[in-house]
This record gives structure tokens, sequence and C-alpha cells, in this order.
């Protein structure tokens, strides 16, 4: 494929301004699909199943099969409409999308189209550095997913050039809530920045409500990402492209300064934006036309008259908001105040996906600063060479305990790392790990002036030295005290026992 | 022919019981039945190979002492919308040529496990899309009392199948009048249940809000027996109404000994036309009038200024539901599939629709994908819309002031078969009295009112409650019918001809 030419970023910024818009499909996490008792294979337990096996009459599109909607994707749909900020429609109706395709069993798309059951919300997100952005959102709607064809022969994997495609059905059917935003003004330079945080911040939400396993890289969460732009000055919007098939954050952000770039290449040439749907290829960074899209799409929907109208009570979608956990952006305000991190120490907690474990370690009595200091530096090394997540290794209660440990002065830091060592390997609490290996301090001065006098033998010039001002000489002694304690001692009284000494 | 297959449900299920007559030779009495005659009538698209083993284990059941249904071991035809999986489902269509469903219809489930016992499925319209049976992709049914004339549609199968006694009972389907209409033209009985009253849960969808599956039977009470088999709740179907119902077979008891007809106020139209009606069953229906009246029910004038639209508002719903519906039958998970070498998927789609679909089911999927598309949507799928909401509210108002509605259930007697089928509009018009039922969503039920004296053709009455009010269809059916039949001296169908005796019509 013919390589697109670009602009460079800083300067189709100078001259364009872009606008953006999201399409967000979120795949609940329910027992069963959205409209029939087979087992969803969106939920974690299902994860994998052998093609075809996940379905009923109804995701095959059997005749005489009716769909019926699952509750509990209705109540996690109100829910994620409530966390969006959004109003909850009192009655909304499912539609048919009506159009043929092999994935589809029914060859229509049971859909919301004029009343979704959540609309005019917005989401903040949260950029590098603090800054927040609201975006605005539009609707959230509910709907089932397609199978997924697989194409085979040719050379692109597309359905152009197969020698034919196997269909799984087991995707048919998956509850989705398709969350789409208004167009978003005002991003500027860092607007494929804003594209992977509005993800980040969906993907933040589904999952603190727990609706969802929100895994990018299986399809849970997608985003289509539409971009336009327009001349600096021009009120009117540019013709738009959607792109599909964007599954990293990361992706999104590149997608979206891609097309940034190629809609100002073709501009400033004079030519025309065609509005269609483009694809995103991760190998090559770039994006590809797909199918021509027009508002002359003619889906044929009406309403879908095997269902009734969606009509939550007041108090369902009451209890329902009582129950909303803490939106993430206010619960990282909340905490980075609370705990008073620099902004780069509290991000890079954020970052690391650490905040829940520093939470429940403060909670369980750490400091935070040490509970910063623990997960982010010696529980994230010992993951990282392990491969594993730092959650998985260490409960934030031992690491409270751990810190306390510390905190009392039984344990100095270099100790404190042998006792996490021992809690990791399963050795049992770090009050048993330091009782079964005997790493307490030793806080006996008998003992450490025993110790003292012994290297003070050795080093007779010590005492002298430090007498005339030479203090920094006393570090020889101090070290072979901790050499001869095995570690187990507290050098700063150490030092504080010579010194008394020469002074003596 | 046996006595056995001229009993009715209620009087068979009554010696099963007593053990005069077993199940199995009431099964084998109708299968030798169809054998004898269907050459003929051809109601059945395919008939059960196992028909007797089911039959024979009713009886073991019954010898062992369990307790089982009022209508236990009583054969039972089905019409082919309905999908079973013991037996092909094709809604009269080549698409379906052979499938085999995975599961059973709701209707078709709670009579098995009420122990009936399925002899076969019943011809059909294609996809229910008809009102004569000649679209069926099989061939047409013929009507038991004149060879030569169609049985009704879309279930002149089930309908037949009762007229010329190869089943005492029968599953229909009713979209627009096709339980109704053929019980109309066969001298039978056919009930349309208010809408959610039976699941459709199986039934192949033509227009998925008009679409009720009911039963069809010689008698009133039969009818009622089995709509109190197949009714009630089910969580398949959303549609499907969460209440109890009465029981109907009481309500038809009740209807055929008490006083059910005094002080009933029945309705009557004052806008339906005069034209359009034949003599015969004009006259008819009003003799019935005149019985009811004279049983001291009132004749109550009503009007319904939105009935007349209800066929235009009908043929703009129905084949926009249709075309959604039966987008399904694509070729890639089941059905007939013609190949196109070196085509695309949509060339093998296409030219698997276009070989597998008749030409009436062609006709309203065009028709409806027309009526759906943006740019037409408001004026023809919204208007028909509206004048559905206008026709509730004329039966609304309507029943505010009559307890039922009467009209004659179709225009005409049974037609010649092929006199209509090049005339789509004519053919539409046969249901002008049961699509508004079906538009409201309430329930209607069609008993035999007499012969037609011009050509001595059945002709049935249409009784229309409010919806959930079936019962008080059966209690006034039940009781018009225990009046005929008295005043005939004897069942409609006794007049009918003898089938096979004229070496058959065909």
């Amino acid at each position: 494929m013919a390589k697109a030419a670009l602009m460079d970023f800083d300067k189709a910024l100078e001259l364009y301004e872009p606008v953006l818009g999201f399409e967000v499909h979120v795949e609940l996490n329910t027992e069963t699909k959205m409209f029939s008792a087979a087992a969803n294979p969106a939920n974690e337990k299902n994860h994998g199943a052998t093609p075809n096996t996940l379905v009923a009459p109804v995701d095959m599109g059997l005749p005489g099969s009716l769909p019926v909607v699952n509750e509990t994707a209705v109540r996690y749909s109100i829910s994620l409409g409530l966390a969006l900020g959004c109003q909850i429609a009192p009655s909304s109706r499912f539609a048919r999308k009506n159009y043929f395709y092999p994935d589809l069993g029914k060859n229509y798309q049971i859909s919301q189209y004029d009343e979704p059951i959540a609309f005019e919300g917005q989401v903040e997100v949260e950029l590098e550095g603090g800054d927040i952005v609201t975006v605005p959102i539009e609707r959230a709607h509910m709907e089932e997913d397609a199978g997924k064809l697989t194409h085979v022969g040719g050379s692109t994997g597309r359905i152009q050039g197969a020698e034919y495609s196997l269909v799984d059905y087991n995707r048919a059917g998956v509850p989705l809530v398709e969350i789409v935003t208004k167009p978003i003004f005002g991003a500027e330079h860092r607007a494929p920045e804003l594209a992977a945080a509005y993800v980040r911040a969906i993907r933040d939400i589904v999952i603190g409500l727990g609706i969802s396993e929100a895994r990018m890289e299986r399809g849970n969460l997608r985003c289509d990402a539409n971009v336009s732009i327009r001349p600096r000055g021009q009120e009117k919007l540019g013709t738009r492209t959607e792109t599909k098939n964007v599954n990293s954050m990361r992706s999104v952000e590149r997608a979206v300064r891609y097309e940034i770039q190629r809609q100002a290449a073709i501009l400033s040439a004079g030519g025309t934006i065609t509005q269609e749907t483009r694809h995103w290829h991760e190998d090559t960074g770039t994006t590809s036309p797909g199918r021509p899209k027009s508002d002359a799409d003619d889906y044929r929907y009406f309403p879908e008259p095997d269902l009734l109208p969606v009509a939550p009570s007041v108090e369902l979608i009451e209890s329902l908001r009582a129950a909303l956990p803490e939106p993430p952006a206010v619960r990282r305000r909340r905490l980075n105040a609370e705990w008073g991190f620099a902004d780069i120490d509290f991000q890079g907690v954020v970052n690391a996906g650490l905040l829940n474990e520093v939470e429940a370690t403060v909670a369980a009595g750490a400091a935070p600063a040490a509970a910063r200091k623990w997960w982010m530096s010696e529980i994230s090394r010992i993951a990282n060479a392990e491969g594993v997540e730092p959650s998985s290794l260490v409960s934030p209660a031992s690491v409270a305990a751990l810190q306390q440990l510390v905190d009392n002065g039984t344990l100095t830091d270099k100790l404190a790392r042998q006792v996490l060592e021992g809690v990791i390997a399963g050795e049992g609490t770090p009050q048993e790990v330091v009782d079964a290996r005997g790493l307490a301090v030793v806080s006996d001065d008998g003992a450490l002036i025993a110790a003292i006098d012994e290297a003070l033998a050795a080093q007779p010039d010590v005492l002298e030295k430090i007498r005339d001002g030479k203090v920094q000489a006393a570090g020889a002694v101090i070290g072979a005290v901790m050499k001869a304690m095995k570690g187990q001692a507290d050098a700063a009284r150490v030092r504080e026992l010579v010194l008394e000494r020469a002074a003596g | 022919m046996s006595d056995i297959i001229r009993l009715t449900a209620a009087e068979l299920s009554a010696k099963l019981a007593s053990g005069e007559v077993s199940s199995v030779e009431a099964t084998r009495a109708h299968l030798d039945r169809i054998a004898a005659v269907d050459g003929d009538v051809h109601a059945f698209l395919h008939v059960s190979d196992h028909a007797l083993d089911v039959a024979a284990d009713i009886d073991r059941r019954r010898a062992d002492g369990e307790r089982l249904g009022e209508l236990a071991g009583v054969p039972l035809a089905v019409k082919d919308v309905l999908v079973t999986t013991d037996m092909p489902s094709t809604s009269g269509s080549r698409i379906l040529e052979g499938f085999l469903s995975p599961y059973d219809a709701t209707p078709v489930a709670r009579s098995r496990a009420a122990g009936l016992v399925p002899l076969g499925k019943t011809n059909m319209d294609e996809f229910a899309m008809g009102s004569s049976t000649e679209h069926s992709a099989y061939g047409p049914t013929h009507n038991p009392w004149d060879l030569d004339r169609i049985p009704g549609g879309s279930g002149g199968g089930s309908a037949a199948a009762v007229a010329a006694f190869e089943a005492p009972l029968a599953l229909g389907s009713d979209t627009g009048g096709s339980i109704r209409q053929p019980a109309h033209v066969t001298g039978t009985v056919g009930v349309k249940p208010t809408y959610g009253g039976v699941s459709r849960y199986g039934s192949i969808a033509l227009a998925s809000s008009l679409d009720q599956v009911g039963p069809v039977a010689r008698t009133v009470l039969d009818a009622a027996l089995l709509h109190d088999v197949i009714g009630g709740h089910d969580p398949h179907d959303a549609t499907s109404l969460e209440q109890d119902w009465p029981s109907f077979a009481a309500a038809a008891r009740e209807g055929a000994n008490g006083q059910a007809l005094k002080g009933l106020r029945v309705g009557v139209i004052r806008e339906l036309p005069d034209t359009g009606f034949q003599t015969g069953v004009a006259e008819s229906f009003r003799a019935s009038l005149a019985l009811l009246e004279a049983q001291g029910a009132e004749i109550v004038e009503i009007s319904a200024p939105h009935f007349e639209y209800g066929v235009a508002a009908y043929y703009l719903i129905l084949p926009a539901e249709a075309s959604s519906n039966l987008a399904k039958f694509d070729s890639v998970r089941f059905g007939l599939r013609v190949d196109v070498p070196g085509g695309t998927v949509e060339d093998v789609m296409a030219r698997s629709r276009d070989v597998g679909f008749g030409d009436e089911v062609k006709r309203r999927i065009i028709l409806g994908t027309y009526a759906l598309s943006a740019g037409y949507y408001d004026a023809y799928y919204g208007s028909a819309q509206k004048v559905r909401t206008l026709i509730q509210r004329d039966f609304d108002n309507a029943f505010a002031e009559v307890d039922v509605i009467a009209t004659p259930s179709a225009p005409t007697t049974a037609f010649r078969l092929g006199e209509q089928l090049d005339d789509p509009l004519q053919m539409y018009l046969n249901d002008v009295t049961t699509i508004p039922v079906n538009l409201a969503g309430v329930p209607g039920i069609s008993i035999p009112s007499g012969l037609a004296a011009e050509d001595g053709l059945p002709v049935g009455i249409q009784f229309i409650a409010p919806a959930r009010e079936d019962a008080r269809l059966y209690r006034v059916g039940a009781a018009l019918e225990a009046l005929l039949v008295d005043s005939w001296g004897g069942p409609l169908l006794d007049r009918a001809p003898v089938l096979g005796a004229n070496g058959g019509a065909r």
C-alpha cells in the first residue's frame, strides 16, 4: 500500500485545528449474553472457549428464536451511564439495524438507535502533568456484539482476496455499551495524548465499576477514533474519518496523530478528505481506507418488535447511583492531596497502576511516602524481574506491617528488604520472618559497645583522629561494627556510641 | 371411516381416560385417515414416523397410573411455522427444505409435555404470507368441502386437517387472519389469542408485533382445551404476558351450558362496508345475530372509523417486519444454499434467496424494505403505526360500550384455487375483518355460523374481545355454537362431502 504523504505534526497544528470524537465499545462481563442464556465469552471465566460453543439459538439467528434482554446488562449499562455523568432515560427502546453480513446471525443487529439508555454526560480526562480536559458525552447505548470472522487465504487477512472465511458466533450477542462523545474541541497539540487518556479514563471507570474485563488486547474495550481538521479560523467542521481497529491506548494516540498529519497533507495540497472508515495497522503505524461511509448508509432502523422498552424504575436508578464508586479522576485528586506527593511521584504511581496498592498500604497504617517507596522500588523491581504483577507478590497489609517494623526500629531498611524477600518467598508475616531468620536490629548498647571496643582495638588511631576533628574517621569503625553485627545494628546508634567514646 | 376420528378432542380424551380407546388406536386411526385422504387434501407436509411410539408411551404411562393432562394421548397436527426437533420445519418455503430445529417451539413443547401426540406438520402459505395456502412451495392444500377450492391461509393445512378428520386438533399461527379465515372457509373453529397470550418462541416469525400462535379445532371446547395447554407466560418470549389466565375450557363449558348470552352486549361495526361481502356470508352473519338477540343478547351498533384503514396499515407494518425477520435466511448457517462458482458470500446469499423464496415472499420483502428506507420511513411505516394506534383506540372506545364485537370472519366463502392468485390486492382483502384484531393485539375467534345458500360452503362468524379477555370469546363462542348445532341437528362438518368418495377431485 502506498504510503500517504504526511505533514509535520507541529506544522499541521499551526495550519489546522483538530477536532476529535470517539466511539468506545465496552464488552460487559455479565455471566450470559445480551439477549440469550449462552455463556458470555467476555467474562473472564469463559475466555478462550472453542469457537461456536457459547451459542444459543438467537445468537445463531435460528428460525423461531427470540431475544430476551439481560437485566444484569441493563443494570451495568445504567451504572456506566451514571458514572459518565449521563441522564438515564426513563424508557428506552431497542431497534433493529438491518444489514447483511455473515457475522450477524439474524442479519440485523439489535441496538439502541433514537432512544439510548443514557445521554448527555461528561468525563474528566487527566493528561500528563495533571491537566484536566472535560470530554462531553453524547450518549451511551446498549447493543449486541457481532460474531468474529476469520478470513483465510489471501495476504491481507481481510475479506478481499480471501479463499474462505470462518465464523465464530461465540462473540455474537456479547453485551456491549457504545459510548459516543460529542465533538471535542481545543485539544490542539495534545489531541493524540487526549485520545489515549480518554480511553484510559473509560477503562478506569469500567474497571472501577467491575462491569468489564476491559482488556483492549482481547477486544473488551475498542475505540473508533473520529478525526477531522479545519483550517484555523474556519467555523465549519472538516470532513471526518473514522479509524477502527485501534486496540491499545498507544495505538489510539498514534492513529490520531497519523490522521491529523495525513489530513493536513491532503488539505494543504488542495485535496479533499473522503468521509470513510479507515483501518489502523499496528505494524506500519498507518491507516488505510476501508468501506466508504456516508450518511446515505441505510440500515432501515425500526423499533425491535420482539422486545419491550427498557423502563428502569427511579428506585433502581437511584440505588445504582448510590452504589457508584468514587470517579477515578476525583479519587486521584483526593489521594494526591491526602498524600502530599510531588506530582511526578504521584503520576508515577498512577502510571505503574499501583494506586490501589499504595492506598491500601496507607490504609493499613503505613506513611504514604513509605508505602509509595515500597511499591515503586523494591516490590516493582522484584515483580519486573519475575515478570509478574507487583500486587501478586505481597499484600498491602504485609507491606504496612513491614514498614511498622522499620518505624519502631526493629529493622533497618536493609534488613527490611531481606524480610520482604522472606515474605514473598512465603515464609510468613514480616514478624514471623524476622523471628525465624533472627533479623532484628541489635538494640542492646552493651553488645554494640563490646563490638566497638573490638573494632577500636584493631584501629587504635581512630579515636585520635576524631578528637582532631576528623569525624569521618568514625566510618571505618562503624563499618567494622556493622560487619561484626551482620548488619543487624542501627548504624546511627553505632555512630553515636563511637563519638561518645571519643568525647569521653 | 373409523368412528374414532369423528370424535371431538374432548370426547376422545374422555375415552382415553376411561380406557375405552388407547392413544395408539386413536393415533393409528388418524394416520390411516391421513393415508386415505391426504393425497387429495394435502394438509400435511410431513407425517411423523414415530407418532405411534409417542402414543404407546402415553398409554404405558397411563397404565402405570401417572396423572396425565386432559388431552394426553390426543393426536395433534402442527403448523409448519412451528419448529420441531423431530420433524422438519419449513414454514412452507423451499429455503428451509428439510430444516431440523435443535429446539422445539414453546407451544409444541407444552403440547408434548401435556401428552398430545404430534402427527405431522401442516401445509401453509410460504412464511405465512397468503390467504389460500397456494403460496406454499410444496403445492396447495385443498378444501375438504370442495377439493377445487382453497382451504384459506396461511394455515390452510391445519384447518383442512381438522376439517378432514385427519386430526382432532391443530396448532396454527395468526398474523392477520391465518387461523380465523381458514376456520371460516373450512367450517372449523380457530382462535387468535390476545397478543402475548401464547409464546411466539419457536414460531418462525412473519411479523413479530402481529404474530400469535393459537388453536385450531372442530369445536369451541376443543380449541379452549388446547389453548389451556399452550398458553401462559414463557420467559423465552419477552412479549409474552405475565399473568394468570383462567381456564378457557371451563369458560367454554360454562358458555355451552349457561346463560352467557343474556344481557351480553354485542357490537357490530357501523363502518363495515355492505359491499364486498358475499350474500350468503352476510345472511349467515345476520342470522347468527338474530339467534343471539333471541337469547337475550343486545346488538349494539358501534363506530370503528379507522377499521377500514387496517388492511393498508397492515401491508406496511407486516412487510417491514417481515423484510427484517426473513433476513436470517441467507444460506450461511442453515437452509438452502445455491453456490455461485467464484462468487462472494453476498453472491451466494443473493442467489440462495432468489431461488429459495417464492414470488409473494419477494414481493413483501421488497415492499417492507422500501417502507423502512430512509426518507420513506415516516410516510409509510410511521404512518401505519399511527393508524394502528387509532384502530386500537377504536377498539378501546367500542369496548367501553360492548362486551364483544361480532363481524363476519371473511368476506366470501372459499374461492376456487387459482382464482385470486394473480391479484394480490384482492387476496389481501380476504383479511379485512381479521387484520384489525391483530393490529390491536386483541383476541378473536371464528366459529362456523352455517353454509352460504348460494354455494353451500361454510361461513364463519368472528367475535372479538378486549385484550386478556380470551375467556369471554370461549364463553360466547360456545354458547352460540350450542344454539347453531342444535338448529342444524348436528355439527356443520357432518354436511361436508365424504372424502375419497369421488375418486379424488385432484
